[in-house]
This record gives structure tokens, C-alpha cells and sequence, in this order.
């Protein structure tokens, strides 16, 4: 093979060295003067420093967002909030560059993701959402469907800024307000996302941004918001839903997955094997929907297993700014601590394991593309949710076996299926109990596109026009 | 090297062949040509490239002129660039073509076979082929009769592709599908295997005479077949794309395919080929900026 | 009371059994409780159920809930409006057992009871809608065919509305099984007699053992156990009265992530399906020829 020479992404994003929180339209440091660090995960050097939000900040913060709500942004017509947003989708357009770059010193993935998903994704649904603001009533949810009020949001560290413009973007169409917590790992393009509030001229307080660790959200979640959206672990999400029982307070959640990957034996294999590796290893496996459990008719196991680690070995992990670069790095310390715990229980349980034989980066947090065969359902890696490069292959001998085991766990995010033929998918499709199932493809988003999972998956549906179900009165 | 198969048996393998899906192939091709190759690996890339250019004038106004002036380019592109890998001619071209490569690297490819409708006789496809040869042709660009196989008769042009295979002798065959007539992936993927099974040495897009000519989804797909029929019979196969490849930064992504999906065993010119003209002079015009740090300009590289 | 006899003929009072997997049997613990009217006068035994009917009746409901969501909506719709033939055909029973449950006049528990019937009927023409109403194709920037559709949850667990005890019951059930779910429904503590009926019309109307389970008890006892059980989807605390044990099931309820309906939410009958359904959206390429991709 020819080896690449590096290509490194050029453009390099005004940082500053010091975030405050964003507070009714203002940066301002924290009332208690708590302040953290943000590390770039490739190099384990600080980025900046940024104020860590308490009680206090939150309740001035959820004060600020109400006001806003019920003076400014509740009453302003649908057809100018939608302005507004169209505004902030064409700046997000405007500084995709500088966002991807940001998003992959701070988060650890691939420039080559930030800068073609996660910002243009994050801009469509921006603009999306914008569309949405004066047509409510036509929704289907009543004819004139109220906001909710002061929404707080708490998303994770594998999406920053998708996550954002996921949670934010239809709460504001819908008229309402939000003060958001970034996850404590990844807080950079939140922040950015706030300055690029003030050069929209949003009215103060409509989006207020609160970095911060779990004691940041749960404040958050019990302070006097209408509606909590929540996405992450499934025992973060079992925790909010308890503390908001026996309130007023809505709630939607997006979490864990185990997603099965079906692959029969009459699938089209070279674009299976690519579904696989897109399914496991996007993001490094950073993703709740990840196929993380495939399920090979045994027919094809040997076959579409010598395909895969073929393309896994062609797999460049690596500088996450570099442009070549497939796998970057693992976004934290505590993260990678849990990938190798989860991995070596499956060592241990007896599956053999596999790693293809490239070259680690010696500082920053690193994870080589696994894959572990020889699986069985009983097996902890085949029932956790590892959140890392980490695949685990099992096998099935019938259609009715693959559902049964696809579908064998308290997890109900998404499902993959390959096969050729039309009506074997409508089959699987309709007996896979997840809330995405991607026929032929995998790990494909779209705003337009409602997204969500079943059973300890949460509930509620983020993009398209069943997503604003979350955010109105109905 | 023969097929051990019959027709029939050719036509039902490649007829149980597993479908292609579409959209997964163009993303795959999409994905690998954001590739950035830059620097070192340019200059080597480009290098590469030129060296595996079959250089082609295929028009009716060829000449024996047109053809030394090409040949001369062929072995000498510029300053020290490599050699292209060949010079493709018309049959009736071959004989300057040869003397003008004579004792060089350079090859002698012919298309032949009624290029390129091929909807001439079996038998003057036959004669068309053994005269290039004579005249010195060490590589035949074949057309295969899309007209039989796109009406069903598989077996036909396995045995035309047999019958042509053993009218070149010596010399290396190449298999044109022109997939612009074949139009889907899952025939693409079908006539890949039949060329090979009937003893293709190369497998080729396109004649560049239809619409649409060589794509890199489409040579993506050849290429896993080529990779896929040694992995099954021990044979390799190279692969020619051909037509409307340009520029340099195409050139690359191609390169990178076969870098990724077929690895060392397939990155030189015995086994990848682009059939082209006009992107020689765009490659080496990289390949002065390369050297001199600044853009060049059509006026700075021959025109032949 | 309002039952006409024969003078001098010994009336046969009817045994009110729980109704589980298409059978009636007693509470597994062998318990019953006296149901009265609020004049005090005793109307029958009633069985009383214990966790473990609760269990049982979650059992059941997961046996038939794959079945139940596979059948066609127009089996579905044609199922539910045999229901309400039934009921139309008892109406007389149902409004007798309803005066005496609730101390309406009868006139007024008649009316209750055509409202219930029509309710049916109403949800009968929902199953083959809903799907269309909430779900379509969803115009993706992509090569992709992609589209939604509403999907039951599973198996749900309804406590009912302790004071109305019909009406409510069936306005809780129906659209729950309208789209696919099964349901374990816990009938009004003191008032649970008509429930009881109603799984004998349900029982003579072709829905298949197990969609619907009903069960009379106490909701203190047994909703805590509904609310905690893992097989469980979702649960409608509707009839909820008591905030305390309401924020208690809720949190139960969050172990398992289970869809909640909180106590005095209302809305419109789409509401109520949207409620136990949730969205699938399934993607698929769309793409055939190499002419028209490429591009390179």
C-alpha cells in the first residue's frame, strides 16, 4: 500500500482560554466561582478553562428563560422565531469549519465526521425546525398547540453539537425556551453556539447554556423547568425519570442501545460490510444506535467475517485532525477505563478477540477497532452497552432466531437488516421492536427524520414532525 | 489461460451472484474519495498514475503523425516522469504504434472486435483481433456484444470472449463491458465475472464512446470483483477504467480505491490501467507544481 | 333492588371472576371482598386479586400482545365493533350493574352505557387509520426511502377510574387495544362489578384470550407490582385518586422506563392512541442504476 502523507485540517477556530456560563443573552462566571477543565482527548492537553454552573446559576438561568418565554419569545409570531432560527442555521453554515474543528479537538472524533455529519447535520436541523415555527397548527397536533414553556436539556459528549441542535432547535420552533447542559467532557461548541446566539441578535435568555458535570443536571432537572429532554445512559435517564414523579414536569428521554445488525444470508455483502464497520465504528462507537451486536446467518459468518477484517485493517486511527483519519480518539480517560473493563469481561467469557494490527498514538486516549466472535447472548458484551469501537459477532441459523435474538434485551434504539430481498425486510422491520430500523444502510439521520428508541431506550421521538410532539401542549 | 467452464455453467454462477445495493457502493466510493493525499504521497500517486496510462486516440482523423506524436509522448510525458504504460490505438494504427515504442516499456494496445459497437460478424471480430496482433499489438481492448447480453444470451458472449481470448494468443486481453450500456451495478457485477471466467486479463469500463463512461462507483464494483474472483480461482485480473478521467485529483481517487480495496498486489501497471488522453497533461502539470511550488499551464506541457 | 323475579323463585346470583387469558378464574389467594352500592346494600363478592393474579394477567397479555399487533387493523376494527354489538345487546345488564355500582338513576346509567358502546364503535373505525394519521414517508436528504409508523408499545397496565367505573374503564382500554397493546386492567377498587361484566362481552366478541385482562382488587396492593413489573410497557394511572401512591407507581414505574400516563391528563381520542404507541421509522436506499449515480 501507499501510505498517505499527513494531511492535517488547516483552519483552527478562535478558542478562548477562559468559557463563562451563558446567562440571559451574557457570559458570566459562576456565583460559587467553580471552574473546570476541557481536555483535548487526542493529546490530553487543556483546552480552556470554563465555569461550572450550581444551583445558583441554574435557577437564575431557568429565571432568565422564563422570562424571555412569557415576554419576548412566547408571544413573538411563529413566522419570525422561525426567522430567527434560519438565522442561526445560515451562520452555522457560515462557520462550519471553524465548528468541526472545534467539535474534534474538544470531542476527540474525525474532522472527516465533524465536518461532513455532525455540523451540516447540525445546521439542517436548524433549518429544518425553522420551517416548522409558523406551521404548527398544521402538525396534526390540534390547531393551536401551546409551547411547554422552559425546557432543560442535557445532552452527551458522543454529538455535542448535534445533540444541541437536536434538543434546542425544535424546543425554540415550538416557542419555547431552554437552558441546556452540555456534557462536562465537551462543552466547547455549546459555547460557541452561545456566542453565534448573541451575533443572531436572539433575544437574552431565550437559550441559556450551562456547563457542568451530573450535579450541574441534576439541579438542573429538578429546578422549575416545564419539561426535561434528557439524552444518555440508560441509568441517568431511570434517575431523572424518578426525581420528576409526582411533578407537572414532561419528559422525554433518548438513551442506551445494544442494536443487532441482521445479516442474512442473501444480503448484498460488500455493502453489509460497510454497514457493519459504518454501524460499530462511526464515531468510535460513540453512538447510542450503534449496531454494536451483529447477527450473521451462519452461512455467511465465515465469509462476511474474512470481509470485515479485511476492511477493518484498512481502518486509519489516528490525529483526529487529520483528514484521512477513520478512527479518532476515545473522548475521556473515564470512558477508555470502561471500554477495556467491558472488553476484558469478554476475554474472559470466552470470546476470541480481534484487533487489527495498527499503530496508537502514544499520548491521548486510544482504542483499537475490536472485534470480538465467538459471542454468545449470555455473554456481557453481548447485553451492555460498551459505547466504544468494540463489535461483538453472533450467529443464527433462521429468520424467526435473528428477531428473537435481535430483539432480546431491555434495549429498543435501532436495528439493522440486509438482505436483497424486499419483503424479508418489511418482515424483519415490522417485528424488530426499535424505534429506527435501517434496511440496507445503517447510522443514517436526517431532521426530517423522527428519531428514538423503545423500552429502556426512553421514549419520545427527536427530527421530523413527530418530534414536535415533544416540545407543545397537546 | 482457458476457462475450465462451460458456457452454461459461466452463465448460472454469475447469474446466483449476491445483488449490489446501490446507494452502499456509491457511498462507499464517495467515502474513499475524501481521501487527502498530499505532499510525498501526491508526487508518488501522480508518478503512478502516469505510469499507467494506456495513452488512446481512437478517432476516425488518427493518422500516422497524430499516432508518432503520441507515442513520442507516451515514452517521454516530460522531464523525468515516468513512461505511460501503453499507447491505444485502432488496428490500423498499430504497426506505427509499434515501431514508434519499439524497445521501450511502452505497450501496444489495439482496441479490435468492431470497436466499439461490436456489431460486426463474430468471424471479422476475429480477423480484426489476429490482424492487430500481427501487426504487433501486446494488449487487445475487446468490446463484448452488450446486445446479446443485455437480450439474456450470457452464454454467447462468454463464448465470444473465449473466442477472442484465443485469437489474441500472446497478447494480454482486455475486456471492455461498456457498463454505460449495461447501466445496472448487479449487470456490472454479472459481466465482470463472465469476462473472467471466459479469460479476461483485464476487465474494462468503458470504450468512451456512450454516455456515460468509466464512474468510480463502477470501477469500485469491478474492482472487488476482480478481488474476489482470486480469492476464489487464484487468478488475478486487472482492472482499466476508461473515459472521463480528466484530472489529476479523479486519477487519486481511483488510486486510492485500489490502494484500499485491492492493496499492493494490484498498484502497478501490470494490473491497473486508465484508459485516457487528456489527463496525462493534467497530471503533469501537478506534477511541475509539485516540483516548482507554483500553478502551471496548459502552455507549459505538449500537445500532441 | 331493580332485578325482577318470579315471586317465590330463588334468584342465581352471579359469581364475579377475574377475567384472564380469555378464562375466569378466582384470585389465585383464594380471596375475595364484598362489593356494596352507596347505599350500602351488598351486591356480591368480588375476587380479590393478589400480585401474583397481577402477574399472571402480565403473563397473559404478553402471550397475546404479538399475535393481537400482527392481526390486519380491519380485523382489529371489526373485532372492536363486535364488542360493542355485544354490549349493545346488554346494554339492560349493564346499566342495572352500573345504577347499582354508582347510584345513578337508571335512565342516567343507560346513558353511560350507550356512550361506552359508541366509544367502541368510535375506536373500532380508529384501527385502520391512525397508522396513515400519524405515520408516513418523511422527505430525507438523502437516496433513502424512509418512513414512520406508529407502533404499539406492548403490554399496559391501566388502573382505572375508581368513579367511573365503566365508561372510564372502556375509554382507557379501547384505545390501548385499538393499536395493538394488551392491557392488564385493574377495575375501580368499590366499583368493579361491571368491569367484570365486561370481560364477558369481551370473551363472546372474538378478541382473542389475553389482549384484555381485567382484574378487581386493591390498587394499593396490586398497582405497585404492575408499576415495578419488567414485562411491562406502560402504565395509565388515570384512576389514580391518591397523589401519594400515584408518585409512588410513577417512580416504580421508572425502573423499567415504562410510558406513564399520569392522573387527570385528558385529550382527544388520538391522543389516547398516540399514547401507547411509539414511532418506528425505517430507512431503505433508493437506488438501482449505475447511470444515474456516480458522477466522478
Amino acid at each position: 500500500m501507499f501510505e498517505y502523507a499527513p494531511a492535517p485540517e488547516s483552519v483552527r477556530p478562535p478558542i478562548r482560554e477562559h468559557y463563562g456560563l451563558f446567562i440571559d443573552g451574557q457570559f458570566r462566571d459562576a456565583a460559587d466561582g467553580a471552574v473546570f477543565k476541557s481536555v483535548n482527548p487526542s493529546t490530553e492537553e487543556a483546552l480552556f478553562t470554563v465555569a461550572e454552573a450550581g444551583e445558583a446559576d441554574v435557577a437564575a438561568a431557568v429565571a432568565a428563560a422564563r422570562r424571555a418565554q412569557e415576554t419576548v419569545w412566547g408571544p413573538m409570531s411563529g413566522t419570525e422565531r422561525g426567522k430567527y432560527l434560519f438565522r442561526i442555521a445560515r451562520l452555522l453554515q457560515e462557520r462550519a469549519r471553524e465548528f468541526a474543528v472545534a467539535e474534534s479537538m474538544d470531542n476527540g472524533k474525525p474532522i472527516k465526521e465533524t465536518r461532513d455529519f455532525d455540523v451540516p447535520t447540525a445546521a439542517q436541523h436548524f433549518f429544518y425546525h425553522a420551517g416548522w415555527a409558523d406551521k404548527l397548527a398544521y402538525a396534526g397536533l390540534g390547531s393551536d398547540p401551546k409551547p411547554l414553556g422552559v425546557i432543560g436539556q442535557v445532552i452527551p459528549w458522543n454529538f455535542p453539537l448535534l445533540m444541541l441542535a437536536w434538543k434546542i432547535a425544535p424546543a425554540l420552533a415550538c416557542g419555547n425556551t431552554v437552558v441546556l447542559k452540555p456534557a462536562e467532557t465537551t462543552p466547547l461548541t455549546a459555547l460557541m453556539f452561545a456566542e453565534l446566539c448573541q451575533e443572531a441578535d436572539l433575544p437574552p435568555g431565550v437559550v441559556n447554556i450551562l456547563p457542568g458535570a451530573g450535579a450541574t443536571g441534576a439541579a438542573l432537572v429538578d429546578s422549575a423547568v416545564d419539561k426535561v429532554a434528557f439524552t444518555g445512559s440508560t441509568a441517568v435517564g431511570r434517575a431523572i425519570a424518578k426525581s420528576i414523579a409526582g411533578t407537572k414536569k414532561r419528559l422525554t428521554l433518548e438513551l442506551g442501545g445494544k442494536a443487532a445488525n441482521i445479516v442474512f444470508d442473501d444480503a448484498p455483502i460488500d455493502q453489509a460490510v460497510e454497514g457493519i464497520v459504518n454501524g460499530i465504528f462511526f464515531n468510535q462507537g460513540h453512538v447510542c444506535c450503534a449496531g454494536s451486536r451483529l447477527l450473521v446467518q451462519e452461512s455467511v459468518a465465515a465469509e462476511v467475517l474474512e470481509r470485515l477484517k479485511a476492511r477493518v485493517e484498512t481502518l486509519r486511527v489516528g490525529d483526529p485532525l487529520d483528514k484521512n483519519t477513520d478512527i479518532g480518539a476515545i473522548n475521556s480517560a473515564e470512558q477508555l477505563g470502561r471500554i477495556r473493563d467491558l472488553t476484558e469481561t469478554g476475554t474472559g467469557e470466552g470470546a476470541e478477540v480481534w484487533q487489527p494490527a495498527c499503530d496508537l498514538p502514544e499520548r491521548g486516549f486510544w482504542f483499537r477497532p475490536t472485534v470480538f466472535t465467538g459471542v454468545q447472548q449470555s455473554m456481557r458484551i453481548a447485553k451492555e452497552e460498551i459505547f466504544g469501537p468494540v463489535l461483538s459477532v453472533l450467529t443464527f441459523r433462521t429468520p424467526d432466531e435473528a428477531i428473537a435474538k435481535a430483539n432480546n434485551t431491555p434495549y429498543g434504539l435501532s436495528a439493522g437488516v440486509w438482505t436483497e430481498k424486499g419483503s424479508k425486510i418489511l418482515w424483519a422491520a415490522e417485528r424488530l421492536r426499535a424505534g429506527v430500523v435501517w434496511a440496507n444502510t445503517f447510522n443514517q439521520f436526517d431532521a426530517a427524520s423522527p428519531f428514538g428508541g423503545l423500552k429502556e431506550s426512553g421514549y419520545g421521538r427527536e427530527g421530523g414532525r413527530q418530534g414536535l410532539e415533544a416540545y407543545l401542549d397537546v | 489461460m482457458g476457462s475450465i467452464l462451460s458456457g452454461a455453467e459461466a452463465a448460472s454462477l454469475v447469474r446466483a451472484l449476491p445483488g449490489v445495493d446501490a446507494v452502499g457502493l456509491e457511498a462507499r466510493a464517495a467515502g474513499l474519495a475524501t481521501r487527502s493525499v498530499k505532499a510525498d504521497a501526491k508526487a508518488k500517486a501522480i508518478d503512478l498514475a502516469i505510469s499507467m496510462i494506456d495513452l488512446t486516440t481512437l478517432e476516425g482523423a488518427d493518422t500516422p503523425g497524430k499516432v508518432r506524436s503520441l507515442a513520442a509522448k507516451a515514452l517521454r510525458p516530460d522531464g523525468d516522469a515516468p513512461a505511460t504504460a501503453a499507447v491505444c490505438v485502432y488496428p490500423s494504427m498499430v504497426a506505427v504504434a509499434a515501431e514508434a515504442v519499439q524497445g521501450s516499456t511502452v505497450k501496444v494496445a489495439s482496441v479490435a472486435t468492431g470497436f466499439p459497437a461490436g456489431q460486426v460478424p463474430l468471424d471479422v471480430r476475429l480477423a480484426d483481433t489476429e490482424a492487430a496482433v500481427r501487426a504487433g499489438a501486446d494488449e487487445i481492448d475487446m468490446v463484448i456484444s452488450r446486445g446479446a447480453y443485455l437480450s439474456g444470451d450470457l452464454e454467447r458472449v462468454f463464448h465470444e470472449i473465449r473466442a477472442v481470448k484465443a485469437a489474441s494468443g500472446e497478447a494480454r486481453l482486455k475486456v471492455i463491458l461498456e457498463t454505460g450500456e449495461l447501466v445496472t451495478y448487479d449487470d456490472v457485477r454479472r459481466a465482470s465475472w463472465l469476462a473472467m471466467y471466459a479469460g479476461a486479463d483485464f476487465i474494462k469500463t468503458s470504450t468512451g464512446k456512450v454516455g456515460v463512461n468509466a464512474t468510480l462507483p463502477v470501477t469500485l464494483l469491478m474492482m472487488q470483483a476482480v478481488r474476489d474472483y482470486r480469492a476464489a480461482t487464484g487468478v488475478q485480473v486487472g482492472v482499466k477504467p476508461a473515459g472521463g478521467i480528466r484530472n489529476t485529483k479523479d486519477a487519486i481517487k481511483y488510486l486510492v480505491c485500489v490502494n484500499e480495496v485491492l492493496g499492493d498486489d494490484w498498484l502497478s501497471n501490470e494490473w491497473f490501467r486508465f484508459g485516457a488522453s487528456s489527463l496525462l497533461n493534467d497530471l503533469l502539470m501537478q506534477r511541475q507544481k509539485l516540483k516548482t511550488g507554483h500553478y502551471s499551464g496548459p502552455d507549459y506541457v505538449t500537445v500532441d | 333492588m331493580s332485578k325482577k323475579a318470579t315471586a317465590g323463585r330463588l334468584r342465581v346470583k352471579k359469581t364475579y371472576k377475574l377475567y384472564v387469558g380469555g378464562k375466569f378464574p378466582r384470585s389465585e389467594s383464594g380471596r375475595s371482598y364484598p362489593v356494596s352500592s352507596p347505599d350500602g346494600t351488598e351486591l356480591a363478592n368480588a375476587a380479590l386479586a393478589s400480585r401474583k393474579d397481577g402477574r399472571d394477567a402480565v403473563a397473559a397479555a404478553r402471550k397475546a400482545q404479538r399475535p393481537w399487533a400482527g392481526q390486519t387493523a380491519y380485523l382489529r376494527g371489526q373485532i372492536l365493533y363486535r364488542a360493542a354489538e355485544m354490549l349493545e345487546g346488554r346494554a339492560g345488564q349493564f346499566a342495572e350493574e352500573l345504577a347499582d355500582a354508582t347510584g345513578a338513576e337508571a335512565g342516567a346509567a343507560l346513558g353511560t352505557v350507550e356512550a361506552a358502546i359508541d366509544r367502541l364503535v368510535h375506536y373500532a373505525g380508529w384501527t385502520d387509520k391512525y397508522t396513515s394519521v400519524l405515520g408516513g414517508a418523511n422527505p430525507v436528504a438523502g437516496p433513502y426511502f424512509n418512513h414512520t409508523t406508529p407502533e404499539p408499545l406492548g403490554v399496559i397496565a391501566v388502573i382505572a377510574p375508581q368513579d367511573d367505573p365503566f365508561l372510564g374503564l372502556i375509554e382507557a382500554v379501547a384505545p390501548a387495544i385499538a393499536t395493538g397493546n394488551t392491557v392488564v386492567v385493574l377495575a375501580s377498587e368499590s366499583k368493579p362489578l361491571p368491569a367484570l361484566s365486561f370481560g364477558e362481552v369481551l370473551a363472546t366478541s372474538d378478541l382473542p384470550g389475553g389482549v384484555v385482562n381485567v382484574l378487581s382488587g386493591r390498587a394499593a396492593e396490586v398497582a405497585p407490582h404492575l408499576a415495578a413489573h419488567a414485562d411491562v410497557n406502560g402504565i395509565d394511572l388515570s384512576g389514580v385518586a391518591d397523589a401519594a401512591l400515584a408518585s409512588d407507581l410513577e417512580a416504580a414505574a421508572a425502573e423499567t422506563l415504562k410510558v406513564v400516563r399520569r392522573p387527570g391528563r385528558s385529550g382527544s381520542s388520538l391522543d389516547l392512541l398516540r399514547q401507547w404507541t411509539e414511532y418506528k421509522t425505517v430507512w431503505h436506499p433508493a437506488g438501482m442504476a449505475a447511470t444515474a449515480g456516480g458522477g466522478y
